[in-house]
């Protein structure tokens, strides 16, 4: 349980372009975001490592209807990426017609960047809430 | 160690809607009662209390209520706790209370839920029940309830190869059906209301996140549901109709980007429900009806696939060609499920119990699914995390 990283370390990173997350050195796959065991085979064993920050749309959504202290920021469109590594990580895209593009989206190339919010009454983080956002790559 | 068989006795439900006037501790206490005067029991027959409450914090300030509850319902003293994992809270503490009773820690034990999400606003009910996706990484994002069926339902018509509009008019069956049931219902939410609804009122309601509309989802509800839980022997000497348990499963996983696609395959609903089918040495055929947690539209076909009553991919069509309406071959949520009914989340799991039960014994006059013997709950408690299945029959295990 030696090199871990601490939710802050993860956001930190993401703001700064950095994309952390786990190698496992039993199974050799990739856990993001960073968790206590390796997300394929519970090993402990993990080294901390860089990911590309590449992936795929797997799925999306364009929310209107915010929940408290979401409310300035609608509508917002969360998507789901599938990583260069396996990994699937929850984030913004930032596109801003995801509804007329529709199932087209799905299977776009994308980068993610970590982009400071303001964070609100319930986020575990106090000082902010950093959101992956999701870049198409064209 | 042989376990013993296990009874309900009595149920009990509120009207579902907004209860501006009624706390928690009332809403269950009401419920309560309706159960416990069925019973055939006394008070201190019960000995523990076992309560569902999902969000009591933030709708109205209040935790540590199983302690209140029993006091203020008249259970003076006994064991009481509380069960919370989201909308699958009462079905957590209904399966919890069985297996108590089947190991013989108790022989009557009361089982329920209450939860006020109407009365505490759309804006405060929408924070409160994202509580239940993953707090860091799903949450920043903002991620909903209603967005995290939105994703599901986008990847589902991508898996299965479906047009999305084409999905889109599947899904609106499935709203169709729980409305016309739901309005039929005097403790629906919207008993006389959205009972004669046409494909084209769900897809044109408002969007609340893509591609999913008003009428795709549940309301926000205020309610309370209890069941009072026994060993078969003891109910067999104190009621006449028992509907036994014939079986429970349990399971769960981490969030949705932890699940990738088996979101669609919802997977700790298959474990659960294999659970409930083997300890009732039953499979998805014997089942006459079900009712499923259709929070979304396409929720409940999602789950009508993971627990056995259509192959993967192919639920969807189920509800547009019948199969899942009264009189097909495996009726969903006569009772107006959670889009019909109402959701007062924690209150929910029982509820489902209380909607079985009745329809076993023939007294759900107004949507009876004729001959049933033999049914099944479905409660999922948040982003496909925490599953619940129950095995309910008019037959004790031979």
């Amino acid at each position: 349980m030696g090199d871990r990283i601490t939710y802050t370390e993860y956001f930190d990173a993401l703001v700064n372009g950095k994309l952390l997350g786990y190698k496992c050195k039993d199974c050799n796959a990739y856990t993001c975001p960073p968790k206590a065991v390796c997300d394929s085979c519970g090993s402990q064993n993990l080294e901390k490592v860089e990911l590309s920050g590449k992936g795929r749309i797997t799925t999306f959504t364009t929310t209107y209807i915010a929940p408290a202290g979401y409310d300035k920021e609608v509508p917002y469109t969360v998507a789901m990426v599938e990583l260069e590594e396996g990994p699937w990580i929850v984030g913004r895209l930032d596109v801003e017609n995801a509804d007329e593009i529709g199932q087209d989206l799905i299977g776009e190339e994308v980068v993610v960047e970590g982009r400071e919010f303001p964070t609100e009454m319930f986020y575990p983080d106090k000082k902010r809430r950093v959101v992956p956002i999701f870049r198409l790559v064209r | 160690m042989k376990k013993r068989d296990v009874a309900v006795l009595g149920v009990g439900q509120t009207k579902f809607g907004y209860h501006p006037d009624k706390s928690l501790v009332d809403l269950f206490a009401e419920a309560f009662y309706e159960a416990f005067n069925e019973s055939n029991i006394e008070l201190k027959d019960i000995q523990a209390l076992y309560y569902g409450n999902f969000v009591g914090e933030m709708t109205d300030g209040s935790a540590n209520l199983s302690g209140f509850i029993s006091d203020e319902i008249g259970l003076k003293g006994i064991p009481a706790r509380r069960y919370e994992a989201a909308c699958a809270s009462s079905s957590v503490a209904f399966r919890e209370a069985c297996l108590a009773v089947a190991h013989g820690i108790y022989d009557c034990v009361a089982v329920g839920g209450s939860e006020r999400l109407y009365n505490a606003g759309t804006a405060i009910g929408t924070r409160a029940l994202a509580t239940a996706v993953d707090g860091l990484h799903e949450m920043t994002a903002g991620l909903t309830f209603p967005g995290v069926f939105a994703l599901a339902a986008r990847l589902y018509a991508k898996k299965y190869e479906i047009p999305m509009e084409k999905l889109r008019e599947k899904m609106a069956q499935v709203s169709i059906k729980n409305h016309k049931y739901g309005a039929m219902n005097p403790k629906a939410q919207f008993y006389n209301k959205f009972g004669d609804l046409k494909v084209e009122d769900v897809l044109n309601s408002k969007v609340i996140c893509s591609p999913l509309t008003l009428f795709d989802c549940c309301p926000m509800t205020d309610g309370g549901s209890v069941v009072i839980v026994a060993s078969a022997d003891f109910a067999e000497d104190v009621i006449d109709k028992p509907v036994y348990v014939l079986g429970t499963g349990q399971s769960g996983a981490g969030g949705l980007f932890r699940q990738k696609e088996d979101i669609i395959r919802a997977i700790p609903r298959k474990v659960a429900s294999e659970m409930a089918y083997r300890e009732a040495k039953l499979t998805p055929k014997d089942i006459d009806f079900v009712e499923i947690h259709d929070c979304f539209t396409i929720a409940e076909i999602i789950a009508s696939e993971a627990m056995g009553f259509f192959e993967y991919g192919k639920g969807a069509d189920a509800v547009e060609e019948g199969e899942t309406w009264v009189g097909g071959s495996i009726p969903i949520n006569p009772d107006g499920g959670l889009i019909g009914k109402g959701h007062p989340v924690g209150a929910t799991g029982t509820s489902q119990i209380y909607a079985v039960v009745k329809q076993l014994r023939n007294e759900f006059k107004y949507n009876q699914v004729r001959d049933a013997e033999t049914a099944m709950t479905d409660t999922l408690g948040g982003d496909f995390g925490t599953l619940v299945n129950v095995i309910l029959s008019i037959h004790r295990r031979g």
